[in-house]
């Protein structure tokens, strides 16, 4: 009886390695389910009308993001465009809230940012071939799903002159292989040790590619602000101008 | 025979392993969006165990606490985060891996400093990610770990310490090594079952040279015992293989606790502290040869003191003869050990002490108070304030509005703040009402006063915190009685139907009906009386102890039924649990009616339930003889039999169980891990984790109005879980539902403006509740693919608000301010301000509407005034229309700019086609333009620079004022509020007459291209549009 028990239970333990996944596996399916490594490699832009809400009110947010690195996030406050994380190749930029002036990131940011370059449309496309690498810890239960945990090692950040790893976890859901959350120490600034955490729903078909139309982002243990994206354009025509930071005349 | 036992006992451990991982899954699963706050404090912080510092980066520290998990600072100790909220929360040591320091980091669980109320450990843990992931690497039995070392030149090579159980005997005792990074261990010394390894260090600069120090020690709950025969310190210099002792220049005879400190910048200065039979051979001791000959230095009070509390002896890096000890203040020597002065102020009892990697200035001291800093070598110190580690014992709530939170805590007094607070729950909402070790504390149910206790009793105080009077009221030795034995965590208890009523349990039951003044024995002696247990005197070993904290054969807690004050149930900690059921005239032991529950186990608690007078819950802990099964039992007849509601999902001894008020079945448990919730009275168990740490739950309240579950945890400060209600509601035909909508009480606008708190930057600030109106529902799967949204409508349908709704599986809680969106300002250079201001809505009931793909959930949501303000409806409605008014004039003022801007670009147009249709368009231009002057601002920036505001700017700036406010509009606002309607008035005179003359010669002119149509949006399009 009791090694009846013993051997049932060497027999769950058995199924559950045996269907235990590879990080690249995970990776693969992900691709594969979300339109074909081929159209995930073809992709040359995205461009994102979104809706942040911050306590009660609604911000409108217009999200550019280029395969060459470029990227913009820009928000209409009462007829008043406002840029943030700007990058036209170049610098990285955003608008001071006060004058309205485009002002230049610290140098460290910048650097860091450029590191990233690639990223798009995922990082996880061609990871290898970029110097990154891939881990998977385990499973964990996320919102209620069984997930994936899988760690992204990046470049190396640097940190108040210091260098840093740059690590991200990404949580698959085991069923179907899409992530549905994001995790990051934050690495400066007055959250510096904290978890940040963006969790991605409403999966939806654009064009071929299935794309999360709906995010989360916070802090772990803490409230977080939902952003609602209400379009998505592939490959757009992006007029170069929209990512220059301004000149002050 | 054997081997089926050991089979048996394999597949038990692992099958209630598999339930006890299955519990945590299952209540993530369950309880979703529900989550706890904490609300510390960190004003008096807690235990403090163990320091660790980066080998390379001065800005990274580690500290291990006593019941708060291990926190990492990046900061040079500005700051702390928690990096250990999953597991056991009681670390005896944090190591990090010098060659990769910023990756591996070892940790021993179990606290060593081994007072009456330390916690237990389960294991050594380590990460290779710097703190993210963590993996258990045995020694589950261990208990305690006092030290790790890891050898700089190999992070495969670890030794690890095991001082093990402090109440039983154990072979997991000893000196182990791994060769492996941990996947293997070998036990390289071992002495018995009764002494274990206490301390641990390298030689920094030969990692071959092993020093590692025993201790023979034993707790009972009614004596402790340092010292033996076996206590001894041993030095190898072969990486483990051989051992010796090293004990050249000791005292003879049994020795106790003994440090070991190597001198980095010489490894040949060895420090030792010793207990021994004689206080004159007891103290310092230096050796200059590696251990070969020793010397006595020093044996002053703040060296010798407590040494089972206090025994961590440091060397600053760069000064062989600079030597810090632990102790009740601290001492520092600059003199090789010869002598020691006290460190700076500081809270009492320093457990560890460290100097920085680069500075010697730089001290940080881990104390029972929190972690402490110093800039100029231990002289000034001053506390982290940010690590809530309060270490509560209790935890109880008043009536008020919001309500407060009542609690005693480890070394550090008796305390009430508030639930909620402006700008958060900061340390000055907080009041000390007592001192010394604190226990229980009470609010008087209907008068503003306080009950509180310190340590055995010693003082009992009804404090009125209006006039900050306190009168001590314990019961005390009349003619005739014998001496009273109070725990050092002495019972209290409250009476549900006689407001002045109060007990106190000695080894009798008092009790007052006078609030204290005075006290009548309702019982005989209800403990064993076992006079082998009251020896306290002799307690200590060694070192004499006798500080009352091991005081026993006395009540531990009491209950009087919330439905009949006659019924009082009494249980001891020597393990009886008696009951009266009239009132205290005769007395039944019904310990021996509970099945399974050894002889002499503790009674931790005892709740008396609101759902019959016969029912009751008892929850009982023998981990003080080492025994960690968790024991909880109900009884439905007075306690003539009881059931055990102990499943295999549970981890952890219980201390505590908390009973809904109105479904029988929902019931909380606090363990030594955290904190678990059953929905079937028991038969089943989910573990909380939700912002909940693995922390020890030593007592748990609901809050009748609010159902708010306030939990005391002994490390964590007290964490509050608002509003369990929607869990009486987990029923399996509404868990089976898509979605489903939980009921909730309707909302009551929160009537607060003002100014938040005034906390500065590093200290903690304890979260508050949301006052937004809530909108709850389960989903039966966490929503990942297509389409969900979620809108409040009112009644006719139209949309107030849109909502980023919850996706998990389980309990979704989405949160509305009850506010519409701001108005849509005019288009300008700058911001006015105001126009961000969302108003709120009125009362009433409003639809909640989730669309989930194809399907559509609806519920109602009522918000409602405040009952208790002193608005009247009809100044409510004033303010609303005011508010509407302004809302719907920058709105139309809105659309008015944007015309004009439209008009102004097609004269723009025309203007540049030639010099005949610019002389047709430049007048129009040039009107609209000076007339858009006065209705926006057309220059300056959103600061300092901003130009003088017009028309837009005024009106958002009274918009705002007004929308804010919950009362009706003053004069001074109605009448610049006339002030602004007749500028507005004038302004759209102003455009018609300037449209009137102008425009239509421009369109004509225009409509000669005939190039596209005039289109402007209409005012509905323009509103809906962003």
């Amino acid at each position: 009886m009791n090694r009846n028990l013993i051997t049932l239970l060497l027999l769950l333990i058995g199924a559950t390695l045996s269907q235990a996944q590879t990080a690249d596996e995970i990776i693969a399916h992900y691709f594969e389910n979300t339109g074909g490594l081929e159209k995930w490699k073809a992709l040359q832009g995205v461009k994102m009308s979104a809706k942040l809400n911050q306590g009660g009110m609604e911000i409108p947010l217009e999200i550019v993001q280029l395969k060459d690195g470029r990227q913009m996030t820009s928000i209409n406050f009462q007829g008043k465009e406002i840029k943030q994380g700007v990058f036209d190749g170049t610098t990285l930029w955003s608008t001071n809230f006060q004058t309205m002036k485009g002002e230049k990131s610290d140098a460290e940011s910048t650097e860091n940012f450029k590191l990233d370059i690639g990223d798009f449309p995922d990082p996880f496309l061609n990871y290898k071939a970029r110097g990154y690498k891939v881990e998977l810890l385990g499973k964990e239960n996320i919102e209620g799903s069984e997930t994936f945990k899988l760690k992204l090692t990046k470049k190396p950040i640097k940190v108040d002159g210091k260098q840093t790893d740059n690590v991200v976890y990404y949580y698959f859901d085991a069923e179907n292989f899409v992530p549905i959350m994001m995790e990051q120490e934050v690495n400066s600034g007055p959250a510096k040790g904290m978890i940040s955490q963006s969790t991605m729903s409403d999966y939806q078909e654009i064009n071929g590619l299935m794309m999360p139309f709906s995010m989360a982002q916070g802090y772990k243990g803490q409230g977080s602000q939902p952003i609602t994206i209400t379009k998505i354009e592939l490959n757009p025509k992006v007029d170069g101008a929209v990512f220059t930071m301004p000149v002050e005349k | 025979m054997k081997k089926n036992i050991l089979t048996l006992f394999l597949s038990a451990l692992v099958l209630s392993s598999f339930a006890q991982e299955d519990a945590i899954t299952r209540g993530k699963e369950l309880f979703g969006d529900l989550k706890a706050r904490h609300i510390g404090p960190a004003l008096m912080s807690g235990r403090t165990t163990d320091l660790e510092l980066h080998p390379t980066n001065d800005r990274v520290l580690y500290v291990g606490t006593a019941g708060g998990g291990v926190w990492k600072s990046n900061n040079g100790g500005a700051t702390f985060n928690s990096i250990f909220d999953d597991y056991c929360q009681s670390i005896g040591s944090v190591e990090i891996d010098p060659s990769s320091p910023d990756n591996i980091i070892w940790v021993g669980t179990g606290e060593t400093w081994t007072r009456n109320s330390v916690s237990v450990g389960d294991g050594l843990y380590k990460t290779v990610d710097g703190g993210t992931n963590w993996i258990k690497m045995g020694f589950e039995k261990s208990e305690r770990i006092a030290g790790i070392q890891v050898n700089p030149k190999n992070p495969d090579e670890v030794y690890v310490a095991v001082l093990g159980p402090l109440w039983n005997d154990s072979e997991e005792r000893g000196l182990y090594k791994t060769t492996d990074g941990g996947k293997t261990w070998n036990k390289i010394l071992y002495v018995d079952k009764t002494t274990g390894c206490s301390d641990l260090t390298l030689d920094p600069n030969n990692p071959n040279i092993v020093y590692a120090s025993f201790w023979e020690f034993r707790r009972q709950p009614w004596s402790f015992s340092s010292g033996g025969a076996t206590s001894a310190l041993y030095k190898s210099i072969d990486g483990g293989k051989t051992f010796n002792k090293i004990h050249n220049g000791f005292p003879k005879g049994k020795l106790g606790r003994l440090a070991i400190a190597v001198a980095p910048s010489n490894s040949n200065i060895l420090y030792t502290v010793i207990e021994s039979e004689q206080d004159k051979d007891k103290g310092l001791y230096r050796s200059d040869d590696g251990g070969a000959n020793w010397k006595q230095l020093n044996n002053d009070f703040g060296i010798v003191v407590r040494p089972f509390y206090f025994s961590r002896i440091e060397v600053d890096p760069r000064n062989p003869d600079v030597v810090v000890k632990a102790g009740l203040f601290g001492s520092i020597s600059r003199d090789g050990g010869k002598t020691f002065k006290d460190l700076g102020p500081n809270h009492s009892d320093v457990h560890d002490i460290v100097f920085d990697i680069k500075n010697s200035d730089r001290m940080y001291a881990a104390t029972d108070g929190g972690v402490y800093r110093s800039w100029d070598g231990g002289t000034t110190l001053e506390i982290v304030e940010n690590l809530p580690l309060s270490q509560f014992y209790h935890v109880s709530v008043d009536n008020e509005e919001p309500y407060n939170v009542y609690g005693g805590l480890q070394d550090n007094g008796c305390w009430f703040g508030p639930s909620q607070s402006p700008g958060g729950i900061e340390a000055r909402d907080w009041r000390r009402v007592g001192v010394g070790d604190g226990y229980r504390v009470y609010a008087h149910p209907t008068k503003k006063l306080i009950y509180s206790e310190m340590q055995g009793a010693e003082n009992v105080w009804r404090y009125d915190p209006a006039k900050d009077q306190a009168k001590t009221i314990q019961p005390l030795a009349g003619k005739g009685d014998p001496k009273l034995r109070f725990n050092w965590n002495a019972a209290m208890a409250m009476s549900a139907s006689k407001p002045d009523r109060f007990y106190m349990g000695s080894q009798f039951v008092h009790r007052s009906e006078d609030m204290g003044e005075t006290w009548v024995k309702i019982s005989p002696d209800l403990t064993t009386n076992d006079p082998t247990k009251q020896n306290q005197e002799d307690s200590g070993g060694l070192s004499r102890d006798n500080s009352g904290a091991e005081n026993h054969c006395t009540i531990f807690t009491i209950a009087e039924s919330p439905l009949d004050e006659n019924i009082v149930w009494a249980g001891t900690d020597d393990g009886n649990l008696q009951i009266t059921k009239d009132g205290g005239k005769t007395w039944t032991n019904v310990v021996s009616n509970i099945p399974g529950l050894p002889k002499n186990t503790m009674a931790y608690h005892v709740e008396a339930s609101v759902f019959g007078k016969a029912i009751a819950y008892a929850v009982f802990t023998g981990y003080q003889t080492g025994d960690k099964s968790t024991y909880v039992y109900k009884t439905t007849d007075f306690g003539a039999t009881w059931k055990s509601i102990v499943t295999s999902e549970i981890y952890g001894f219980a201390r505590n169980i908390q009973e809904d008020y109105e479904n029988e079945n929902l019931l909380f448990l606090g363990t030594e891990f955290g904190l678990y919730i059953t929905l079937n009275g028991g038969k089943s168990w989910y573990k909380f984790t939700n912002n909940m740490p693995a922390a020890n739950v030593h007592f748990i309240e609901l809050h009748k109005k609010t159902n708010d579950l306030v939990i005391a945890t002994h490390g964590r400060g007290v964490i509050i879980i608002d509003d369990i209600s929607p869990l009486r509601q987990l029923t399996e035909e509404n868990m089976n539902k898509e979605l489903h909508f939980f009921t909730t009480k309707p909302t009551i606008i929160a009537e607060t403006n003002g100014f938040g708190g005034g906390s500065t930057e590093t200290q903690f600030v304890g979260n508050n509740p949301s006052r937004a109106a809530k909108i709850i529902y389960y989903l039966k799967k966490r929503h990942t693919f297509g389409k969900m949204s979620l809108e409040i409508q009112d009644l006719e349908g139209t949309t107030i608000a849109e909502l980023g709704p919850g996706k998990s599986k389980g309990i979704n809680v989405v949160e509305w301010n009850y506010n519409m969106k701001p108005p849509k300002m005019a288009a300008a250079k700058t911001f006015a301000f105001g126009g961000f201001t969302s108003p709120r809505v009125p009362a009433g009931t409003y639809k909640v509407v989730i669309q989930k793909g194809k399907d559509t959930y609806t519920n109602d949501l009522v918000i409602q005034y405040d009952p208790k303000s002193d608005i009247s409806l009809a100044d409510r409605k004033l303010q609303e229309e005011a508010t509407k008014k302004l809302y719907d004039m920058s709105q139309e003022l809105a659309y008015m700019v944007y015309t004009l801007d439209e008009y102004v670009k097609i004269a723009e147009g025309v203007k540049a086609r030639d010099a005949k249709s610019a002389k047709i368009a430049t007048p129009l231009i040039s009107e609209l333009t000076k007339l858009k002057e006065t209705l926006v601002v057309t220059k300056g920036d959103n600061y300092v620079g901003a130009a003088e505001p017009q028309l837009r700017e005024k009106m958002a700036e009274l918009y705002a004022k007004v929308a804010d406010s919950y009362y009706k509009p003053n004069q001074a606002e109605l009448s610049n509020l006339e002030a602004i309607e007749s500028r507005f008035e004038k302004g759209k005179e102003d455009y018609k007459k300037i449209k009137d003359k102008n425009l239509p010669k421009v369109i004509n002119a225009k409509s000669k291209d005939a190039l596209e149509p005039i289109m402007l949006k209409t005012y509905e399009e323009f509103l809906r549009d962003n």
